[in-house]
């Protein structure tokens, strides 16, 4: 974001001082953007992508509430309701999210364990132009005479093999995204475990990291699982395969088991670093260091284990043996604990605080309290039985949008905020950060809590047209996402304004609580970030030394 | 004393605005079924919607005490109130404390959970089998035992409001997209096995009184099992996302006291046996015609549309195509057979050999298509039989 290098002057850290010496920026816009490989520039490449691709995801969500909004068809065909109801998810998930959180380790990491840049500068540039044309791609089947994927972005055969032409474009396109996530975490990794500023050990790394870490892990497990799973689907369609085809001795369920073996971890991909920012987030605005800093370590790392023994809990209904039921729900009921361990731990280091509400802290508040809300609706579905009548209905939805909207977006929309003034050295406007805030957290609850109600009452999910008895909910949850879509231009306004217009510059350390490597540095920051690597004080960490 | 009573009032006042918020979702419990579970009329139904409820208040009393903490301090500890932060970073007594009791509180969910799984799963001799089977975008019916069998689809009123700006208002028609032409009539009191099967992709046989979903795996066989307890009439639809019908392929349970039953199925035994004899008579074109028109709009518009001129690009146009208009034998073959990797059914298992020799006489005689071909049923039969 930092578009000219305006340098508060302020701060006189050790790398303010260097700053203007090593500040060589490609002049040429080519060279500063293609062919960067400033950890920086790469982060906000990213960063700018993934909020184009959330306002296209977003985009065909209003298409989707807008044919919901009444019973009958108005709008659209079934079938162009499909391929919105999938591309929205291909493209939220993978365009939206999953490269935000990478745009975010970029800018960061570096940043907070004292490094210079990231490990691996030349991959980390291939990883994000990889990116515009797996999207290209994935967009443009829906020009195509097929139209685009239609099948839900779980592609289950057989229905996913009834695709025309545009499923091989899909395949290919999700085969990118996963050797970009793969290069990404190659080198979160790398940079994590090697380029440490002396004194940073790994349980003084910052919670963010910590997450980044682990998450990456995640991504190098399970990104080839899908990829496996993708090409069998594209041999089955086109060369005759049959891995998933019965009457050829394959299996439709074996792709659903590799498919969520893949896609639960993925669900975690998307959360974790979400608990990380959250982390930062409070104890700055709570003037306190955060609660059971290595607790919060292991229940990260139970999280991400659990998340490989679960995945059948997608497939309840399938027609499994009584004792994989009995497995399933006991391990995703243990979810429950270390997540509950989280959310004690945030509201423990708020506790007794000395509290101020700026915009990152609302979001993080909003995010505590409304993931929570999604993750009790998550233990309600973990129990096998009642999932018989949850599955596929919009109990499911209203979970996973409460999860991820309120859950990873607010975390992210927590993050921009919080890190925006670090970034471009100027702040943003509070007054329009609050109201984008209370907007965007009233209308999510509009959009999502009566889909509760509609699941509980027997809609299944992903259909075009209602009966006449879900109507009402309906409507309801239509309004809350008009207005959800159009307060997130704010957040545009807010950035743009932030970038180019706004007229007050920030301190190195931006809020009065912020504590940990990135606030020694100016802002903005400069183009590398420690040439010299910084001293550890425990003191100056958002968390407390714990070990004595 | 004046810190205390602010902290009484705040205290109430959050837990109040939470306790509401909350119990929004427990609400249904006390004014109906509307937005909450049903409780069904199965044994399985009611301990789910039992089950569902207790962890629902355990939820909901968790999430008041979780959040009432953090409101608490979110109005007392602030800065603009001079709070001071304390600085306490650490209590493995705490972590461990609050590790041990949800731990507790799942084992004791785990309990009523096993217990309403396996009395889901572990079927009881059972009185009579119906197997399922569905296809896009139907359901197929066979009754095992009675050896009754017919297909339930859409029933043709929602079938024409449901059409993209068709006109017709959806609160015009009763029961908008939850009726069918024909509802699966079962008797009530009775154990009644399910066979579940699919044709072509995976759908999902749900009525949600009857307390549980199943998915239909196309070579695959699930098994479920149920008890209706109370005779009546129970809607529900697909629930695994099979197409662009998805919406549309609801199911109607008609449950009949038994002896009702007994005589709604010696009905359609009659009726079967009458369709079998109908095969072997010569038909006049008109007959065929006629009936072919009804079967084209139950079966064959959905996806070729009732003008015939298809949806591209997936599905053809019949109308002015070369297989409507070629050789009758190779069109034949199409509709028992149906095409791999596509939308088009292989009709030959589904519908009676009469059904197929009228809608392939209608389709090659309607939409400006003049091949004069008058398709018998014994044709069908033969070419079917080898």
């Amino acid at each position: 974001m930092s578009i000219e290098s305006t340098h508060s002057h302020e701060d006189h850290t050790h790398a303010a001082d260097h700053d203007d010496h090593h500040d060589h920026k490609p002049s040429s816009l080519l060279d500063r953007w293609l062919f960067t490989t400033n950890h920086k520039d790469i982060g906000t490449l990213y960063l700018v992508f993934s909020l184009l691709m959330f306002f296209i995801g977003g985009s065909m969500a209003m298409v989707i509430r807008a044919e919901l909004f009444m019973p009958g068809l108005q709008l659209v065909e079934p079938d162009f309701f499909n391929q919105m109801t999938t591309m929205h998810a291909l493209i939220m998930v993978f365009g939206a999210v999953m490269p935000a959180w990478v745009g975010f380790a970029n800018w960061m990491i570096p940043m907070m364990i004292g490094a210079p840049d990231m490990a691996l500068p030349r991959m980390n540039n291939w990883s994000f132009w990889i990116l515009p044309f797996a999207f290209a791609m994935l967009l443009s089947t829906l020009f195509m005479d097929s139209g685009g994927p239609a099948a839900g972005w779980t592609l289950y055969p057989p229905l996913s093999l009834q695709s025309g032409q545009n499923f091989a474009f899909v395949v290919f396109a999700v085969h990118m995204m996963g050797i970009s996530s793969i290069m990404g975490s190659i080198n979160v990794i790398a940079t994590i475990l090697n380029m440490r500023a002396p004194g940073m050990t790994l349980l003084k790394m910052p919670l963010f990291v910590w997450t980044w870490l682990i998450t990456a892990f995640l991504l190098i497990a399970v990104m080839p699982v899908l990829a496996g799973a993708v090409t069998m689907l594209l041999t089955d369609h086109f060369f005759g395969t049959s891995f998933f085809n019965a009457a050829g001795g394959g299996d439709p369920v074996m792709f659903q088991h590799i498919f969520w073996f893949f896609g639960h971890p993925e669900v975690y991909i998307m959360i974790l670093p979400a608990f990380g920012v959250v982390s930062e987030i409070i104890p700055t605005f709570a003037r306190k260091p955060l609660f059971g800093y290595s607790a919060m370590v292991y229940a990260t790392a139970s999280i991400a284990f659990l998340s490989f023994i679960v995945w059948a809990h997608h497939m309840f209904t399938v027609g499994m043996p009584l004792t994989g039921e009995l497995f399933f729900m006991y391990a995703t009921m243990l979810i429950a604990v270390p997540t509950g361990v989280k959310v004690f731990n945030w509201v423990s280091t708020m506790w007794r605080g000395s509290m101020t509400f700026e915009t990152p802290m609302l979001f993080a508040i909003g995010f505590v309290v409304l993931f929570t809300i999604g993750g009790l609706s998550g233990l309600m579905l973990a129990i096998a039985a009642v999932d018989l009548q949850y599955h596929d209905t919009y109990f499911v939805v209203a979970h996973f949008h409460y999860v991820l909207v309120p859950g990873a977006v607010f975390a992210l929309m927590a993050g921009a905020y919080y890190w925006l003034p670090k970034w471009t050295g100027r702040m943003y406007s509070e007054k329009w950060g609050k109201i984008h805030f209370w907007l965007s957290a009233i209308s999510v609850n509009i959009l999502f809590f009566p889909q509760h109600y509609l699941g509980l009452a027997g809609m299944p999910r992903r259909i075009p047209d209602y009966s006449t008895q879900f109507a009402d909910f309906n409507m309801i949850s239509s309004v809350g996402g008009f207005i959800f879509g159009a307060s997130q231009l704010i957040f545009v306004g807010v950035i743009v304004h932030c970038v180019y217009k706004s007229r007050q510059t920030a301190t190195g350390r931006v809020w009065e609580g912020a504590k940990g490597l990135e606030w020694i540095l100016s802002s903005p920051p400069p183009y590398h970030s420690f040439n010299t690597p910084p001293v550890i004080d425990s003191t100056t960490m958002a968390h407390a030394d714990e070990s004595h | 004393m004046k810190k205390q009573n602010t902290f009484i009032v705040v205290a109430a006042v959050t837990a109040a605005v939470i306790a509401a918020f909350w119990l929004l979702l427990a609400a249904p419990a006390f004014t109906g079924n509307e937005i909450n579970m049903t409780r069904g009329v199965t044994s399985q139904s009611m301990i789910n919607y039992q089950l569902h409820m207790i962890i629902l208040w355990i939820c909901v009393v968790i999430g008041i005490i979780v959040f009432s903490a953090m409101f608490i301090s979110i109005v007392l500890h602030r800065k603009s109130k001079g709070h001071e932060a304390a600085q306490f970073t650490h209590s493995t007594k705490a972590e461990i404390i609050w590790t041990i009791i949800p731990v507790l509180i799942l084992v004791a969910m785990a309990v009523p959970a096993t217990t309403a799984l396996v009395n889901m799963e572990v079927a009881p001799e059972t009185d009579m089998t119906i197997k399922i089977t569905g296809f896009q975008w139907r359901w197929k019916y066979q009754y095992m035992e009675d050896e009754i069998e017919f297909i339930s689809s859409l029933h043709p009123d929602s079938n024409a409001a449901r059409r993209l700006m068709s006109g017709t208002e959806p609160d015009t028609i009763e029961n908008y997209l939850l009726e069918v032409d024909k509802p699966l009539v079962l008797p009530a009191r009775t154990k009644i096995k399910f066979l579940i099967t699919a044709d072509d992709v995976i759908h999902s046989w749900w009525v949600p009184a009857l307390g549980w979903k199943r998915d239909a795996v196309p070579g695959f066989i699930n098994e479920a099992w149920t008890e209706i307890m109370e005779p009546g009439v129970y809607r529900g639809q697909c629930a695994e996302l099979c197409g662009k019908d998805h919406g549309f392929m609801p199911i109607v349970l008609n449950v009949l006291p038994e002896d009702e039953y007994r005589a709604w199925a010696r009905q359609q035994r009659q009726r079967m046996a009458h369709e079998e004899a109908e095969v072997d008579r010569l038909w006049s074109r008109a007959e065929l015609m006629e009936l072919g028109e009804n079967v084209y709009a139950a079966q064959c518009a959905t996806c070729h549309q009732a003008d015939g001129r298809g949806l591209a690009p997936a599905f053809p146009a019949l109308a002015g195509s070369k297989i409507a208009n070629g050789p009758l034998n190779d069109n034949i073959a199409l509709v028992l057979h149906g095409r791999e990797g596509t939308a088009m059914q292989a009709w030959g298992t589904r519908l009676s050999e009469t059904d197929i020799a009228a809608a392939l006489t209608y389709m090659r005689n309607a939409f400006g298509n003049e091949t004069g071909d008058v398709v018998q049923p014994q044709t069908i039969a033969r070419i079917k039989n080898g």
